[in-house]
């Protein structure tokens, strides 16, 4: 079985977040990771590669620095690391990433794809489903647990209130949750291999199918009109009160505010 | 493709059992207010099976108009019939606006449905408007009117973008449930019903339904929760949890707690907010007994209102909190439960 495993470099947002003091964000001092949604992505086809045997290919789209969590990923057991890296690709919604991604998936053989649920720079989920289309592969998002039987995958599928036990004919593409699995870490050995390991990379030149049109910031359908850092919320009211007043305090504020 | 062609304000209906979900209404509240900014109608894209009837109360919230996809094939979600159906009715109608819920359908379906159409797809607005673009103008390049400007968080909610899908058709969003408000209901209100089938014939990319498992996963629980009722160290055991479990059932909220308490065993690390547990944005937060330090905070400072109880006037908690109360916790939130029981029960 061959699987093809999408990750992606991202600034530490989450509790490793840094501001300058006017209150900005101070992307220099964050440090970067493998996306977590990626990494249990990874994680689960290292875990089907121990259970049922397959190549495990991993692909990342970025700038020539995401060639760490590529040696990352072969350290923790992944086989081949590939890097998509182009000044052209820069400035790429969505839409042009996941044409890109697909470009090089295209080049590649195939039974599996997975991709995180999404990123934690960008939180839209979207690329995992755009390569998928891309591609004209069924796609099942949100796994929360993923089974081989033949040729088809059986996955179970995360609603709000609910989960799907779905069953698709591979070749499929997959989003996986962070909660999917805990990532196992990088191994001595691993990091070895992953520090002798050649990395592949490819540019524009080696994307499949995908037209100039549809390529970095000139091909991306959605443009930025404003963005701005968030004014962070600071503190609100605080109040000393006896146990009654307390009560009528709270009451007051869920009112006004529409909760009850 | 020529954007003079697309016309009108098309949100997505969704239904889960043949139920509409809130965000289908909040929708059609939002398509509304952006339908008369542009001087059009607002159209609801129902799709299921058996789901006709739901037409008229789509009607009563505001639909002008309402589209029925209607066929066995779309009886419980699946990408591809659903993104088949959207894609077919964008095709065939041309709306200049589709907005859908960035639900756990939404967030699938969205995104397959613009990269088959080959649009724009801004994720998980917060704000939706009509304006210009470039929002000021700039020497040399066209200002558009008219243009639908989303708005969203990004970089884990430390910056706000906004967002605009100049050259493509539809302008396309998924919004996040809870925050647009539904319009007043008007009972009896009728919507010009069309009914539009494009025909579903299975092939590989249908995916096979084996089951369908109604439990809510506590993975789920509280990243989807509308309301938190969350605990710390300060709680002091496991048996008093009691007193927010009490709190959440009346107010219809979950239970959840801080890295401290899943340390010392009395939960269980689904039910963890923070940095090494699980980030949520519910409407409201309440921390008992927490003192916030920065790691739990990651978790939770996105949260619309926090409300913070500890009895400790230095907790950092406060820092973050809307409205922070010093006291016993053990006095305050059983009170605050019967409060609320007796409010709610005179509604």
């Amino acid at each position: 079985m061959k699987i093809v495993v999408c990750i992606k470099q991202v600034p530490d947002t989450k509790g490793g977040v840094k501001f300058n003091p006017d209150g900005t964000l101070d992307r220099g001092a964050m440090l970067t990771i493998m996306n977590p949604d990626d990494k249990a992505g990874l994680e689960a086809a290292l875990r089907l590669k121990d259970q049922y045997g397959a190549e495990v290919t991993v692909v990342t789209m970025g700038l020539p620095k995401a060639e760490e969590v590529l040696r990352e990923a072969i350290a923790m057991g992944a086989d081949k690391g590939i890097l998509v890296t182009d000044r052209v690709l820069g400035g790429a919604d969505t839409w042009a990433t996941s044409q890109t991604l697909a470009g090089a998936i295209r080049n590649l053989e195939y039974d599996l794809i997975i991709t995180g649920r999404q990123a934690i720079d960008g939180d839209t989920a979207q690329v995992g489903p755009q390569i998928s289309e891309h591609l004209g592969i069924p796609v099942i998002s949100y796994a929360q647990k993923i089974q081989i039987e033949g040729d088809s995958v059986i996955v179970e599928r995360q609603y709000d209130d609910r989960y799907h036990v779905l069953k698709a004919k591979m070749p499929c593409l997959i989003t996986a949750l962070a909660e999917l699995n805990e990532p196992r870490y990088m191994t001595p050995g691993g990091i070895f291999d992953a520090y002798n390991a050649e990395i592949t990379v490819w540019g524009r030149a080696n994307l499949v199918d995908v037209d100039d049109s549809n390529l970095g910031l000139k091909g991306s359908p959605t443009q930025i009109a404003k963005a701005s850092d968030k004014v962070r919320k600071g503190a609100g009211e605080k109040v000393v009160l006896d146990p009654t007043e307390s009560v009528e305090y709270i009451v007051d504020k869920l009112k006004a505010k529409h909760v009850i | 493709m020529n954007i003079q062609d697309y016309k009108g304000v098309f949100v997505f209906a969704q239904q889960v059992d043949n139920v509409l979900s809130g965000i289908a209404l909040e929708l059609v509240g939002k398509g509304k207010d952006l339908a008369k900014d542009l001087n059009t109608e607002v159209t609801a894209v129902l799709v299921g099976s058996g789901v006709k009837g739901l037409a008229d109360e789509l009607a009563e919230y505001g639909a002008d108009k309402v589209i029925v996809v209607d066929d066995p094939e779309l009886k419980e979600y699946r990408t591809e019939p659903y993104a088949h159906a959207l894609a077919s009715v964008i095709n065939e109608f041309k709306p200049e606006i589709f907005l859908v819920g960035a639900t756990a359908i939404g967030r699938d379906l969205g995104p397959r449905v613009s990269a088959r159409i080959h649009t724009g797809l801004t994720a998980d607005c917060t704000q939706l408007d009509i304006g210009d673009f470039p929002i000021n103008p700039v020497p040399g390049k066209e200002q558009l009117h008219n243009q639908l400007l989303m708005t969203r968080p990004a970089f884990g909610g430390n910056t706000i973008a906004t967002i605009a899908c100049p050259d493509f058709r539809p302008q396309m969003a998924t919004v996040r449930p809870g925050v647009m408000q539904k319009a007043p209901r008007e009972a009896g209100k009728k919507a010009v019903v069309v009914d539009f089938n494009p025909g579903f014939t299975p092939n590989d990319k249908y995916v096979e339904i084996l089951e369908v498992v109604k439990a809510v996963s506590d993975v789920a629980d509280i990243m989807d929760a509308k309301i938190l009722v969350s605990g710390g160290r300060g709680v002091g055991s496991p048996e008093n949890f009691k007193i927010l479990e009490d709190l959440a059932e009346v107010i219809g909220g979950t239970v959840s707690c801080s890295r401290a308490v899943v340390d010392a065993g009395w939960k269980p690390k689904d039910l963890q907010v923070g940095q090494t547990g699980k980030t949520v944005r519910p409407n409201v937060y309440f921390a008992i007994g927490i003192s916030g330090a920065i790691q739990h905070v990651a978790g939770m400072e996105e949260s619309d209102i926090i409300v913070a109880i500890n009895k400790d006037e230095t907790a950092p908690i406060f820092e973050v909190a809307d409205y922070g109360i010093v006291g016993d916790l053990n006095k305050i939130v059983p009170a605050l439960t019967e409060r609320l029981k007796a409010e709610l029960a005179a509604k």
